[in-house]
C-alpha cells in the first residue's frame, strides 16, 4: 500500500477509539481487498501462519461467514467455535475461556457477545489482537465500517452528508457504531425511532431525534433502516407489526421524503414487510443491501491486515528488547 | 483509664471542633477539659482530631453463608482499620438473620471474633423473599435495631403496609431501599448520555422517586418509623423533604460512594464501580453532597459490600454489585471535608452521631457518660490506596490507586484501644 498510514490500534474493539484517519485508513485499504475479491484469484498471504478464531457467543450466520472467508482470503488458519452452547454452558467464566483460548497461541480473536464491553474485558486478558464482532448494545465496529465503505464508494465522500437512521435504535449496537463513526467524519445524522426504541440521553451525541419518520426522512442522502427483533414487535416496545411498518416501515412514499439519489442501506438479515418493503430492499437503484454484504468481507481484511501488522511489529520489538537484554 | 491531651475534638453533638482534653474511664467518657489525673495514662494527640468513632449502617458481613468473602473477623479488623466503632450488619447473609436463633448466632460469634462493636439488622420478610412478615418481636427481643429486607424491594404493597403497622407497635425501625423494583428489573447503570453510550440497561433515577413515593404513602398510613438505605438521586429531595416537613418519622442515608463518585467513573465497564442503585449523574452528586450538608440526608454509610474477585471479573451486566468500603469510608468522607467544604462535626453528624440516634445507640458523642468509643485521626495525611492491603478478605474497592486524604491513627472501643497505627508505615 502507497503513503503513509495511520493505524495505531492493538485490537478493534469499537469505533469509539478509532481517529478519523485511522477510519480513512481501513477503508483506503478495504478498497484494494475489494478489487482482490472481484478477481478469480481471491488470495493474499498477509495473514500467513497465523491463526483466527471466531469465537461467537451469539449465534450468528453472516458476520461469522464474513470474518472467516475474509481471514481465508488473506490465508491465515481459520477456526470457528460456536460458544452459544458450549462449555459457558458448563460454568465456565469467560476469563477462562479466553485463557484456554489464549494458550493455543491465536493471532487474531474474532468476539461477538451478548454482553456490552465482554469483548473489552476479554481482550484485557489474552495477548493477540481481538476484533469486536458485536457486544451486547455496546459496538458492531466492521458494520460500521462496511456501511462506510459502503456509502464512500455510492456517494463519492463520506462527509457531509445527510444520514438517516431509523428502526431498534435502543437495543442496535450497528447504530451506536454508525453514529459515532458518521459523527467523526462530519456528517449530519438523524435518528427516527418510537420513543421506546430511542435511547435516553441521545440528543447529546450531537444528532437530531425524529420520531415522525417522513420529517426525519427529508433531504437525505443516505437512509440506514435497522433490523427489528420479532421479540419487540409483541406490545412491549410497539403495539404491532403491522403499526410499526404503517409509521416506520420504508416504503416508496416515505423514501420519497429523502433525497432523489438517496440510498437504502440494512445490516441484514431484513424483516420484509416490517421495516422494509420488498419493492425497495430489491430495488436496484436504490438498495445497496448486496453491495453492504460485498464490503463485509473486504472491510474486515482490511481491519485484520492491519491489526496483523502491528503485532507482528509489537512482537518483533518485545524480540529486539529480549535480545538486548539477554 | 486514660487522658487524651492536644486533641482536636470533633463533637458532631455540639457542632465544635477545638482543641481539648478527654478522659475516658472503664468504656466511658468521664470528664472533657479537666486535668490529668494521677493514676491516668496521658496520650498526647499532637493535634490530631479525636470524633466518636464510626456507626456504619448497614454491612455486609459475607458470614454465615459467604465467609470467603468476608467473615466476621476481618470485617472487625477492616472496622477498626478504618475508625469503625460499630457495625451495624445487614440481614443479606445465607441464611438471612429472620429468625432470632441466627440472631443470637451472629452476635456470639461476633463477640468472640471482633473488637469492634456488631449490631445487627433483622430481615423484615422470612428469607428476604418478600412474603410473610418475620419474627420481628422475637427479633427485637434479641437485639436486632432495624428491619429490613436490604437492596430487595418488598414489592407487595399490602405486606408492607402490615409490617410497618406491626413494627409500629413495637417502636421498631424499618429501613426501606427505595426503587420502583418494575423499572429498575436488569439495570446495572443510571439512564442517560453515558450508558447509551455504553449500550448497558438502564433505568431512570425517577424508579428511585416512585419507590421514595410510595413507602412515604405507607409511613403516613402507619406511622412508623422509616429509614430510606440510600437516596441517591435529585430527584427523590424534594419527595424526602416534604415528607419530613409533614412531620413522618423519616430518615435517609447514603453510601459514601454515591457521594464521591459518579457515573463516569465507571468507564471501560469497571466493575468495582458496579453498584446498587448505580452510580448517577455528577448534578446528582452535587446536590446530594448539598442535602448531607444540609441534614436533609442524614446518614453516610459505606454499604460495605465484600465480592471475590470471580463475582467481579465478569461482562459489566453479570458482575455482582457493590464494594467494600469500612476501611475506605472515613478517607473518603474526607473528600468531602476537602473538597466539598463539609465541616469536620458536620461529616461526623453524619457518620456518627445521626446513625447512633436512629438506632437507639449511644455512641456517637463527646458527652461525659457516653461510650468511650473513639477514633483518632489525622484528616489532612495524603496516602494513595493499595486495596491488597485491606484488611477485608475481598479487595473489591473502587478507590484502588485513588489518592487519598485522611488516615485513621487508632481505635478505642469501650475504652479500649483496638487499632494504633504503626509509626513505620505511617
Amino acid at each position: 500500500m502507497r503513503g503513509r498510514m495511520e493505524f495505531s490500534q492493538n485490537h478493534l474493539l469499537g469505533i469509539e477509539p478509532l481517529k478519523p484517519a485511522e477510519i480513512t485508513t481501513v477503508l483506503d485499504l478495504a478498497e484494494e481487498y475489494v478489487a482482490l475479491n472481484r478477481s478469480s484469484e481471491k488470495h493474499a498471504t498477509v495473514l500467513e501462519g497465523m491463526t483466527q478464531i471466531n469465537m461467537f457467543f451469539e449465534s450468528s450466520t453472516r458476520t461469522q461467514a464474513s470474518f472467516e472467508l475474509a481471514g481465508k482470503r488473506l490465508g491465515a488458519d481459520v477456526m470457528n467455535m460456536s460458544m452459544a452452547h458450549s462449555s459457558l454452558k458448563k460454568g465456565e467464566t469467560l476469563i477462562d475461556t479466553a485463557l484456554t483460548l489464549n494458550a493455543m497461541h491465536p493471532d487474531l480473536l474474532v468476539v461477538r457477545h451478548g454482553s456490552s464491553g465482554a469483548v473489552n474485558l476479554l481482550a484485557e486478558k489474552v495477548n493477540c489482537a481481538v476484533l469486536n464482532a458485536g457486544d451486547g448494545k455496546h459496538e458492531h465496529p466492521t458494520q460500521a465500517l462496511l456501511d462506510a465503505l459502503t456509502i464512500r464508494r455510492k456517494k463519492g465522500r463520506l462527509h457531509r452528508l445527510v444520514v438517516a437512521i431509523c428502526g431498534d435504535i435502543a437495543h442496535s449496537r450497528v447504530a451506536r457504531s454508525n453514529l459515532i463513526l458518521l459523527g467523526k467524519m462530519e456528517n449530519r445524522i438523524r435518528l427516527i425511532a418510537p420513543p421506546t426504541l430511542m435511547p435516553k440521553g441521545v440528543e447529546e451525541f450531537g444528532v437530531e431525534v425524529f420520531d415522525d419518520m417522513r420529517a426525519g426522512l427529508e433531504g437525505a442522502d443516505v437512509v440506514m433502516m435497522l433490523r427489528l427483533q420479532r421479540e419487540r414487535m409483541d406490545g412491549g416496545f410497539v403495539p404491532s407489526e403491522r403499526e410499526y411498518f404503517h409509521r416506520y416501515g420504508l416504503d416508496a412514499e416515505k423514501l420519497a421524503h429523502a433525497k432523489e439519489d438517496a440510498i437504502v442501506m440494512h445490516p441484514g438479515p431484513m424483516n420484509r414487510g416490517v421495516e422494509i418493503d420488498s419493492a425497495i430492499a430489491d430495488d436496484i437503484n436504490r438498495s445497496v443491501i448486496q453491495e453492504q454484504v460485498e464490503m463485509g468481507v473486504a472491510v474486515r481484511m482490511a481491519a485484520m491486515d492491519l491489526l496483523a501488522r502491528n503485532l507482528r511489529r509489537a512482537r518483533e520489538r518485545a524480540r529486539l528488547r529480549e535480545a538486548a537484554n539477554g | 483509664m486514660l487522658w487524651f491531651h492536644n486533641a482536636r475534638l470533633i463533637d458532631p453533638e455540639t457542632g465544635t471542633d477545638e482543641i481539648g482534653t478527654l478522659l475516658i474511664r472503664d468504656g466511658q467518657i468521664v470528664e472533657r477539659d479537666g486535668p490529668c489525673p494521677e493514676d491516668a495514662e496521658a496520650v498526647d494527640c499532637h493535634g490530631k482530631c479525636l470524633a466518636p468513632g464510626i456507626v456504619d449502617m448497614g454491612v455486609q458481613v459475607g458470614e454465615p453463608g459467604a465467609q470467603h468473602k468476608e467473615s466476621l473477623r476481618t470485617a472487625g479488623l477492616a472496622a477498626a482499620r478504618g475508625g469503625v466503632s460499630t457495625i451495624v450488619m445487614r440481614p443479606d447473609t445465607d441464611p438471612a438473620i429472620d429468625t432470632p436463633e441466627v440472631l443470637e448466632y451472629v452476635t456470639r460469634r461476633a463477640q468472640a471474633r471482633t473488637p469492634v462493636h456488631i449490631r445487627a439488622m433483622a430481615a423484615l420478610t422470612r428469607g428476604r423473599a418478600g412474603r410473610e412478615m418475620a419474627e420481628i418481636g422475637f427479633l427485637l427481643d434479641a437485639g436486632a435495631v432495624a428491619f429490613t429486607d436490604g437492596d430487595r424491594v418488598v414489592s407487595d404493597t399490602k405486606l408492607l403496609g402490615r409490617c410497618m403497622s406491626y413494627a409500629r407497635g413495637m417502636g421498631a425501625l424499618i429501613i426501606g431501599h427505595p426503587q420502583d423494583a418494575g423499572l429498575s428489573a436488569g439495570a446495572c447503570a443510571s439512564s442517560g448520555k453515558f450508558a447509551s453510550l455504553k449500550g448497558l440497561p438502564a433505568v431512570s433515577p425517577m424508579a428511585e422517586r416512585m419507590g421514595l413515593d410510595r413507602d412515604m404513602g405507607l409511613v403516613e398510613m402507619t406511622g412508623v418509623r422509616y429509614h430510606a438505605d440510600q437516596i441517591t438521586t435529585a430527584r427523590s429531595l424534594p419527595a424526602l423533604m416534604r415528607a419530613k416537613n409533614n412531620g413522618l418519622d423519616v430518615s435517609a442515608g447514603i453510601s459514601i460512594h454515591h457521594l464521591t463518585l459518579n457515573e463516569f467513573d465507571v468507564g471501560d465497564y469497571r466493575t468495582f464501580f458496579k453498584f446498587t442503585p448505580p452510580l448517577r449523574s455528577e448534578d446528582d452528586r452535587r446536590a446530594l453532597v448539598q442535602a448531607v450538608a444540609e441534614g436533609i440526608i442524614d446518614v453516610i454509610c459505606s454499604m460495605h459490600t465484600p465480592q471475590d474477585e470471580e463475582s467481579k471479573r465478569l461482562p459489566f451486566e453479570e458482575a455482582a454489585a457493590g464494594a467494600v468500603g469500612l476501611e475506605t469510608l472515613l478517607p473518603a468522607a474526607m473528600r468531602l471535608h476537602h473538597s466539598e467544604g463539609l465541616s469536620l462535626p458536620l461529616v461526623w453528624r453524619a457518620l456518627s452521631l445521626n446513625p447512633a440516634r436512629r438506632l437507639g445507640l449511644t455512641a456517637g458523642r463527646l458527652a461525659v457518660g457516653a461510650p468511650a468509643d473513639l477514633v483518632l485521626f489525622d484528616p489532612d495525611a495524603p496516602f494513595i490506596l493499595d486495596r491488597f492491603k485491606l484488611q477485608s478478605k475481598s479487595k473489591n474497592t473502587p478507590f484502588d490507586e485513588a489518592r487519598m486524604q485522611g488516615r485513621v491513627l487508632a481505635t478505642y472501643v469501650a475504652g479500649q484501644c483496638v487499632h494504633a497505627r504503626e509509626q513505620a508505615d505511617a
